[in-house]
């Protein structure tokens, strides 16, 4: 990757965080958590991957994007404003009864958002609709979706991956969140879905397993799914939740809940030191 | 009475969605179960727009809720147990929530599944369905409404749940008759008293107002196909009128059509309201006519139940 495209995505990244925080900050509520181990992943796809246009969000050939573990709707509410789907200065009235972002996505209420998300499991099977549509009307857009870890402890992200494998939708790309972190603990505590990469080849994908928070790696990955032909990718992204704000970092109880006034403070001054470092 | 047609309400379905497959935005989906509920007609004429999904109806309302995304309308099939309980939640947040343009194919509804027992029989669907915002709710009542209601289905921008049966059930419409979402029909006139059937229990309502005909009772029967939105007007209507209600549906006292009428009279015209339904139980394995007398889902019920609300009606 060239060093500006990569310099370009890392200060986006930054944003998308800050937006992350000041949405979550402003609700008094949200998932900061698993909203920043994303930040990277969803920069990517909708400033380098994904082929959408702000000024036409329905249009019938755009790629699709499906945020299974929807409760991280602030990362994807951050990277759609910088888009310029909506006003950056809406991440504000994030999970307000009057606002166009609700807690979970909404794709009635928010411009960019291609399905509505919240109770896990049922974004994938979502997403493989989509990528069906796609060949049975012989489009050529792609379909993508971002699952938690924990998320797969849902039977039914199973039951999308047996019918994506037996339709070969080579067309879907799932990247899983690896974070090792859930609401009550890690992964492995609460109900063990190791291990992931060979479990989603069992049922007929291409596994592709990566930092998700190195830019190098993830367009590598993306490229690899595009070429790979007969099976859908899984791209197994491993973060680190909380990420890019220390003391959030790793941090279970940082799932769902917002900074207070100081920590709010910190976390900003933390970032916007990271914006100016990128851009010295 | 020899001459009367008897067919399933789950064949005319298979036929409508057979019509239907012309159309180049018609997908139909099944969860293994298309020799059932039908759906084999359509995927016999049109196997590249038939989805088999597999045992997972939760995926299922997934992947419609994906596919109407793109554009198709989809009709997605399995039993009323699985559809409506099993995928509850997926057809609640995946389809309802954000008004997709799935439709609903639900067969082997109530009691009358019969031999298969009580975890087949759903009774509860008309309940779940109709708390879900955004849902429209047909329970037709013979095979020429429920052709007519799956097209109309087709048309209807947004979902609806639709109620299929197993069993044959005798032809109460005319092939002239016309189906219109969301209106009530009146089938017979009556000042007495009224009964408000939905579903196989239409025929049995008809062959009660003549029992209570005989009787000297002149009772009034509406059909009410579309549980929801229901038809609160031929309802107001038929209170003033008859000033008592009889309700008579295969489907749990609790929630459904019973219910959804006293919730459309209380507040607008309270008269007594007597509801025919499977009694908050469980059923159990039978052939389907002798469960139905079983449970009490007949015209001698019904003409009972009547009684009951012209009494309560003349207290």
């Amino acid at each position: 990757m060239e060093e500006k495209k990569k310099l370009e995505l890392k200060k986006l990244a930054v944003q998308v965080r800050k937006g992350v925080i000041e949405g979550t900050y402003n609700a008094k509520s949200g998932h900061p958590g698993g909203s920043l181990s994303i930040a990277e992943i969803i920069t990517y796809l909708y400033f380098a991957e994904m082929k959408v246009d702000p000024e036409k969000p329905d249009c019938e050939n755009r790629d699709r994007f499906v945020l299974s573990k929807g409760h991280t709707a602030p990362a994807l509410y951050a990277a759609l404003a910088l888009k310029g789907f909506f006003p950056a200065e809406l991440i504000k009235t994030l999970r307000k009864p009057d606002s166009i972002l609700q807690g979970h996505p909404s794709m009635r209420y928010t411009p960019g958002v291609d399905m509505s998300t919240g109770s896990l499991g049922q974004g994938i099977s979502a997403a493989v609709g989509m990528a069906l549509g796609g060949k049975l009307k012989d489009k050529d857009f792609r379909v993508y979706t971002v699952l938690g870890d924990g998320e797969i402890e849902e039977g039914q992200v199973w039951e999308a991956a047996m019918f994506a494998g037996n339709r070969k939708l080579d067309n879907l790309v799932a990247i899983v969140d690896y974070n090792k972190l859930q609401i009550d603990g890690t992964i492995d505590e609460v109900n063990s879905p190791y291990p992931i990469k060979e479990k989603f080849e069992a049922f007929g994908w291409n596994v592709i397993e990566i930092c998700g928070h190195c830019f190098c790696e993830i367009e590598e990955a993306f490229e690899k799914a595009k070429k790979c032909k007969g099976k859908p990718t899984c791209i197994v992204a491993e973060t680190v939740k909380g990420k890019g704000v220390s003391f959030m970092e790793n941090q279970c109880d940082w799932h769902g809940t917002a900074p207070k006034a100081e920590q709010y403070e910190q976390a900003m001054a933390e970032l916007d030191a990271a914006l100016a470092e990128l851009e010295a | 009475m020899a001459d009367v047609i008897k067919c399933a309400t789950r064949d005319a379905y298979g036929n409508a969605l057979k019509e239907l497959g012309t159309r180049d935005d018609i997908l139909v989906l099944d969860a293994d179960l298309a020799k059932a509920t039908k759906t084999i007609a359509f995927k016999k004429e049109f196997p590249d727009k038939f989805i088999d999904c597999g045992i997972a109806e939760g995926n299922m309302m997934g992947i419609a809720a994906g596919l109407a995304t793109t554009g198709y309308t989809v009709f997605a099939s399995s039993f009323a147990m699985f559809a409506a309980g099993r995928a509850f939640e997926q057809v609640r947040n995946s389809i309802a929530y954000p008004n997709l343009n799935v439709k609903i194919g639900a067969t082997h509804a109530g009691i009358s599944v019969g031999e298969d027992g009580a975890s087949h029989q759903c009774c509860e669907d008309i309940a779940l369905m109709r708390s879900i915002p955004n849902m429209v709710i047909i329970n037709p009542a013979d095979d020429v409404e429920a052709k007519q209601a799956v097209i109309a289905a087709a048309e209807h921008d947004g979902p609806v749940y639709m109620r299929f049966g197993r069993l044959a059930v005798s032809r109460v419409n005319a092939e002239d008759y016309k189906f219109e979402i969301g209106k009530g029909v009146t089938l017979r006139d009556g000042q007495d008293v009224t009964i408000v059937a939905s579903g196989l229990m239409v025929a049995e309502a008809l062959e009660a107002a003549d029992k209570l005909a005989e009787e000297g009772i002149d009772a009034r029967v509406i059909n009410i196909h579309t549980i929801k939105p229901i038809d609160k007007e031929i309802l107001v209507k038929a209170a003033k009128e008859t000033g008592a209600i009889v309700t008579a549906e295969e489907h749990s006292v609790i929630g459904g059509l019973g219910g959804a009428v006293c919730e459309a009279l209380c507040e607008e015209y309270p008269v007594p309201v007597i509801r025919l339904g499977v009694n908050d139980t469980f059923g159990k394995s039978g052939p389907a006519l002798e469960l139905l007398k079983i449970y009490g889902l007949d015209a001698e019920n019904i003409v009972a139940k009547a009684k009951i609300a012209l009494a309560a009606k003349n207290k």
